[in-house]
């Protein structure tokens, strides 16, 4: 199976993070699901990963794959790296549920070079105008949960990420922002008025200013 | 541990199996134990299964518990009524695969199932050690079974596996020979027992000792401690299962009878288990071999040992590639302890995979057949092989 045959198999927006990682780096995939990424990372830029992930059968399935893989809560386990341990942390379609993001933020941060997050963008205009004519919580493709049963408790547009960015003295080192479904293979980079138009705002992050 | 022993389902297996003897630290060059002790001539009742390659990288060695024993997988005879104590796991296809592996397991001295311990001859005094015998470490268990790998002429090892104390016995081969050890999975143990558990173990040896027959350790020309060892295997049981596991498996249910029979008869089910359990181990075991090892895991401290306290100092001496695995219902080698060998294990930048397993039998789980486990051996085992591979081939 050729290279893109593989990439196109992933998530679309893991395909634009894992075309952000240098070879051979070392990776740590906060919430790494069933190990697509890391697996793809492994097999083909040579990278040295390891994944957290809290849901057993996740991580039972990462381990039988071959990966390595701990179970536990991410917010929790990134406490015990020592600091620079990686190159890379990424946390994808993730961060909106995150009680302390901030926090983890900065763990990540201070156990890699650099951090790479991806989130579902709120301002999306489909969000805004749901909100705006229904007067309901907004529910979307990406977001498809009722306000009482959704693990999603943050609501992050991709302004909003650079604000914060700029804030806590992170660099923004790429920024891309596509419209693609939650578990579509398939997308597009917005270019144009990204807060408005894309689904998901993919950021890579440095320490300092 | 308990026995779940069956023949495989469907019949696969790694077949007639022989048991092993090695014979060495013969006087006057005895094996010098941690307490500053000789032992001498130490035999070791050891099996092997599956074939050893070219370039002898392919050996995993499995470290048994307490009454576990070097009789892993397969059978000595067609008609054995059982196969080993971990069959389902170990064997041709199996989790731990024997086409692929070359896997060792010896019995621990200080037991009794062939290799050194208190039931052996003393040839100082030909009669049986009973409490002459040295009190044996867990590290000198695993410094005996170093000198077996020296014999078989076995440098690399792909990886060790124990579960409980065979766990301990995993963790101390990792920093005792952290150049030879690949990959280390511990099952269901820790890196030292907490007082719960040498709790249990105290009320299990009083129980022996507490037993006129066990005379000070020299029965072995008459009756045995027979009452003592059963009541201190029903404790272990106790112990093994979970109050979840417990109320599946037996409830308030009655053995054989609709009433209570208003005497101390057993009445209840899990009474009759235990009973049961206790009476067939006395068969099987030595009472002086539970003592000794039973003391040897309650001595077991790695942190201690190895870190001046620390388990992030203690794990730094090591360079496994680790899979640690818990059980939800193990409440005597309960999941915070997996964990917290886990954070130490980070701390040093070790890799390392850790999956609490969702099983109602407590800390006996890891014997039982379960997919889930066997998946995670497969897998690991599979990763660690050809990452060693790749790395030789560098």
């Amino acid at each position: 199976m050729s290279v893109t045959k593989l990439v196109n198999k992933m998530r679309y927006d893991l395909q634009i993070i894992a075309s952000w990682i240098e070879p051979s780096s070392q990776v740590l995939d906060l919430g790494c699901g069933e190990g697509d990424l890391l697996k793809f990372l492994i097999n083909h830029k040579q990278v040295t990963g390891s994944g957290i992930e809290h849901n057993e059968d996740k991580v039972a399935e990462c381990i039988e794959k071959g990966l390595s893989v701990l179970q536990g809560d991410i917010n929790d386990e990134v406490l015990d790296y020592p600091d620079n341990a990686f190159d890379y942390v990424i946390l994808s379609q993730t961060l909106q549920q995150v009680y302390e993001p901030d926090t983890l933020i900065r763990s990540m941060m201070r156990i890699a070079k650099k951090g790479i997050v991806s989130f579902p963008n709120f301002s999306h205009w489909s969000i805004r105008l749901q909100l705006l004519l229904s007067g309901y919580a907004p529910i979307t493709r990406q977001l498809p949960y009722e306000w009482y049963d959704t693990p999603n408790i943050r609501v992050i547009t991709i302004k909003d990420f650079r604000k914060f960015t700029q804030e806590v003295g992170f660099t923004i080192l790429k920024e891309v922002a596509i419209n693609t479904q939650s578990e579509n293979r398939f997308g597009k980079v917005i270019k144009a008025f990204p807060n408005l138009r894309a689904t998901y705002g993919i950021f890579l992050i440095g320490n300092g200013k | 541990m308990s026995e779940y022993i069956e023949h495989d389902k469907d019949s696969i297996s790694v077949g007639i199996v022989e048991k092993k003897l090695y014979t060495f630290s013969e006087p006057p060059n005895e094996m010098v134990l941690e307490s500053g002790a000789k032992l001498g001539p130490i035999t070791l009742a050891y099996e092997t299964y599956g074939t050893l390659n070219a370039d002898k990288s392919n050996v995993v060695i499995i470290l048994h518990a307490l009454s576990g024993d070097s009789h892993v997988a397969g059978y000595y005879k067609p008609d054995d009524e059982k196969p080993g104590w971990w069959d389902n796991m170990v064997g041709p296809g199996k989790g731990i695969d024997t086409n692929k592996y070359f896997v060792v397991c010896s019995n621990i001295i200080g037991s009794c199932m062939g290799s050194t311990g208190p039931c052996t001859i003393n040839p100082k005094t030909v009669l049986p050690y009973a409490l002459d015998f040295p009190v044996v470490t867990i590290g000198d268990m695993v410094e005996a079974q170093k000198a077996l790998m020296d014999h078989l002429g076995i440098k690399n090892i792909l990886s060790v596996v124990g579960g409980s104390i065979g766990g301990m016995q995993v963790l101390e081969w990792c920093v005792r020979y952290p150049e030879m050890v690949a990959s280390a999975i511990p099952l269901a143990s820790t890196t030292k027992h907490s007082a719960l558990a040498i709790a249990f173990n105290e009320v299990a040896r009083q129980a022996i000792m507490a037993d006129p027959k066990w005379n000070n350790g020299n029965y072995y020309f008459g009756p045995k401690p027979d009452l003592g060892l059963a009541v201190a295997r029903m404790i272990g049981h106790i112990t093994y299962l979970s109050d979840e596991a417990m109320r599946l498996k037996f409830g308030r249910r009655l053995q054989d009878k609709h009433d209570f029979s208003f005497n101390f008869d057993a009445d209840f089910q899990v009474e009759s288990y235990l009973r049961y359990q206790g009476k067939k181990f006395v068969d099987r075991f030595d009472a002086n071999s539970f003592l000794y090892i039973t003391k040897a895991g309650d001595y077991y401290d790695f942190e201690k040992q190895h870190g001046n306290g620390s388990a992030v100092k203690a794990f730094s001496k090591t360079k496994a590639k680790f899979l640690v695995i818990s059980f939800t219902s193990d409440w005597l080698y309960p999941t915070y302890q997996s964990k917290a060998m886990v954070k130490a294990m980070k701390k040093n930048g070790l890799d390392v995979s850790f999956c609490e397993i969702e099983a109602d039998w407590g800390h006996d789980a890891f014997l039982i057949s379960n997919e889930r486990l066997t998946a995670l051996m497969r897998g690991f085992l599979e990763r660690v092989c050809n990452e060693t591979r790749q790395q030789n081939a560098l």
